[in-house]
């Protein structure tokens, strides 16, 4: 029997997934890298993001693709003022020191956690894809959503580095990034970028989230998986760099996808933590990043 | 004429004293030489002026506007431009982005960055270069341009001229003259006394985080032992 259509079934799915982290990495890559916050609750912003996403599909009439689209808008608003709530209420007031700001994003973590949990019940919860149009090649049959997804990923990726490399703010978030205090010294106010980092990450996990709800059930302990393969991508990738970190997610999302497919789904989290850990010991500045190579 | 007065500063590192009631005034179209020895609090002094050191006491003000407390933001928005000790470039980036924050500052119009390239024409070639791959003498030349980009009225430089080679240093000399006959007031931290004779009206001494004395050049230029006496050089 022919293995190739094996291979590109893997490989798409592979690259699907790896479009999802991507975001998802990104955002925590970002607070990484100009706030050297370490999130550990970002998991949570996506999960918020997946059950706001069903609900909307539920609860919004009409077609799917309606509920989709406003899930797609809301999601994002509401994680990103929940993060910008988080970030004034909690981390501005611990001065974003590197050790408090892992404790309290730990507690952010239950607290999200259980208050999903009040709220949506232990029930995991399914969505109907916005479209279901199947496209044929000869072998099988692929849903053309999950292309969509590689599509609206890139694209956002494409809006994310045209922020960051063409625009103002984000002349001001690198030079934030890269001086804190002679940021200040031109008058960018630093507290303003930090809580819009924080924010834009969160939302960039939130869309990820809601992306991810069509092909996989929403539930409020799902926060956990995204943010660790979100680590793995960002410490392979380099931290705070952001062509490290795409790059970082296609390998690990095509592996990902690779080694479930042939093998097993066990098998490629092995892997991909032994990546990480020979990362950690031989190139601990990240596969991906030059020296000083920060975007 | 602008003016900007300090006085009374304080200012801590944890429980060590940094600043001892350091006051100056600095009047537009003047330069006021901060002399010290290493670790005198010269750079304390600027970055407490600049607000990313915070003052336990004292008060600052600009063309009689209180500045005392603002955020640190606030203090470049008011019009003083700092050249920090070492440059302090966005090294990642590149010079005419550094030029571009400059700019943002205040919101100037291009006019200041012309005046700046026309005092240091060499940063024209070198717009699209990461900044930090230019020679240590351009470095200071884009640091003291990004400041001027603020269109400031009040200019600090942190020993801009610290490892530079006498040609380099003669152009950030000229740069300084042009700026202060221009009607700039410009405070400079210096070491090395002979810059400071030919550019100086005034010179403070400080020490222990103190202003020891202030003399009008003419004093120092005709009793060159205070010099001696108070950072510990000779001419
Ligand atoms: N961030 C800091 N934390 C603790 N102590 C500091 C800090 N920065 C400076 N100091 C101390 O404060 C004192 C004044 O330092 P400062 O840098 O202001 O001196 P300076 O006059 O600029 O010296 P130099 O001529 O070497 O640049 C020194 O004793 C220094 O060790
Ligand atoms: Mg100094």
């Amino acid at each position: 029997m022919d293995i190739a259509p094996y291979l590109l079934l893997a490989t798409l799915e592979g690259l699907v997934q790896a479009s999802v982290l991507m975001l998802t990495a990104l955002g925590l890559s970002l607070v990484f890298g100009v706030m050297r916050v370490v999130n550990v609750a970002h998991g949570e912003f996506f999960m918020v993001g997946a059950l706001i996403a069903w609900a909307c599909g539920v609860y919004i009439p009409g077609p799917p693709a309606v509920g989709f689209v406003i899930g797609l808008v809301v999601a994002p608003l509401f994680v990103g003022g929940l993060a910008w709530f988080a970030d004034w209420a909690v981390l501005k007031r611990i001065n974003y020191n590197p050790e408090g700001t892992i404790v309290s994003t730990i507690g952010m973590l239950y607290i999200i956690q259980q208050f999903a949990l009040l709220t949506f019940g232990p029930d995991a919860r399914a969505v109907d894809a916005p479209f279901y149009y199947t496209i044929r090649t000869p072998w099988f049959g692929y849903s053309s959503y999950k292309l969509f997804i590689i599509v609206i990923a890139l694209a956002l990726v494409a809006g994310l580095w045209f922020m960051l490399r063409r625009s103002k703010v984000g002349l001001l978030m690198r030079a934030t990034q890269f001086d804190k205090e002679t940021a200040q010294n031109f008058g960018i106010p630093v507290d303003k970028v930090y809580s819009a980092v924080f924010a834009i990450g969160a939302m960039l996990a939130a869309i990820g989230g809601v992306l991810v709800v069509p092909n996989q059930q929403a539930h409020y302990l799902m926060g956990t998986d995204p943010l660790l393969l979100s680590f793995v991508v960002v410490i392979v990738g380099g931290l705070g760099s952001i062509p490290g970190t795409i790059a970082a997610a296609v390998l690990i999302g095509l592996s990902d996808g690779l080694l479930s497919v042939f093998f097993s789904p066990t098998l490629a989290k092995i892997v991909s933590t032994l990546l990480v850990a020979i990362v950690l010991v031989f190139k601990p500045q990240g596969l991906f990043s030059g020296k000083g190579a920060r975007a | 004429m602008s003016m900007m007065s300090v006085k009374g500063f304080d200012a801590f590192y944890g429980r060590s004293q940094a600043l001892r009631n350091f006051s100056i005034e600095l009047k537009s179209g003047e330069v006021l030489c901060l002399l010290g020895r290493n670790g005198a609090g010269k750079t304390t002094a600027l970055k407490t002026i600049m607000g990313t050191v915070r003052p336990a006491a004292g008060t600052l003000m600009l063309d009689g506007k209180d500045l005392t407390g603002v955020p640190a933001k606030d203090i470049p928005r008011a019009g003083i431009g700092y050249v920090p000790q070492g440059r302090r470039l966005f090294t990642e980036l590149t010079v005419w982005e550094n030029l571009e924050i400059g700019l943002w500052t205040r919101n100037t119009d291009v006019s200041a960055l012309d005046h700046a390239l026309e005092l240091f024409p060499v940063l024209k070639e070198r717009m699209t270069q990461r900044s930090g791959t230019l020679s240590g003498g351009e470095q200071t030349m884009l640091a003291m341009a990004r400041a001027m980009c603020i269109n400031p009225s009040v200019i600090m430089l942190d020993e801009p001229t610290e490892g530079l080679m006498p040609s380099a240093i003669a152009g950030i000399r000229d740069a300084v003259i042009r700026l202060r006959d221009e009607g700039v007031a410009v405070l400079l931290v210096e070491q090395r006394v002979d810059a400071v004779l030919s550019i100086a009206n005034r010179v403070a001494f400080m020490d222990h985080g103190e202003i020891k004395a202030e003399f009008d050049i003419e004093e120092v230029r005709a009793n060159p032992e205070l010099l001696h006496h108070y950072v510990g050089v000779g001419r």
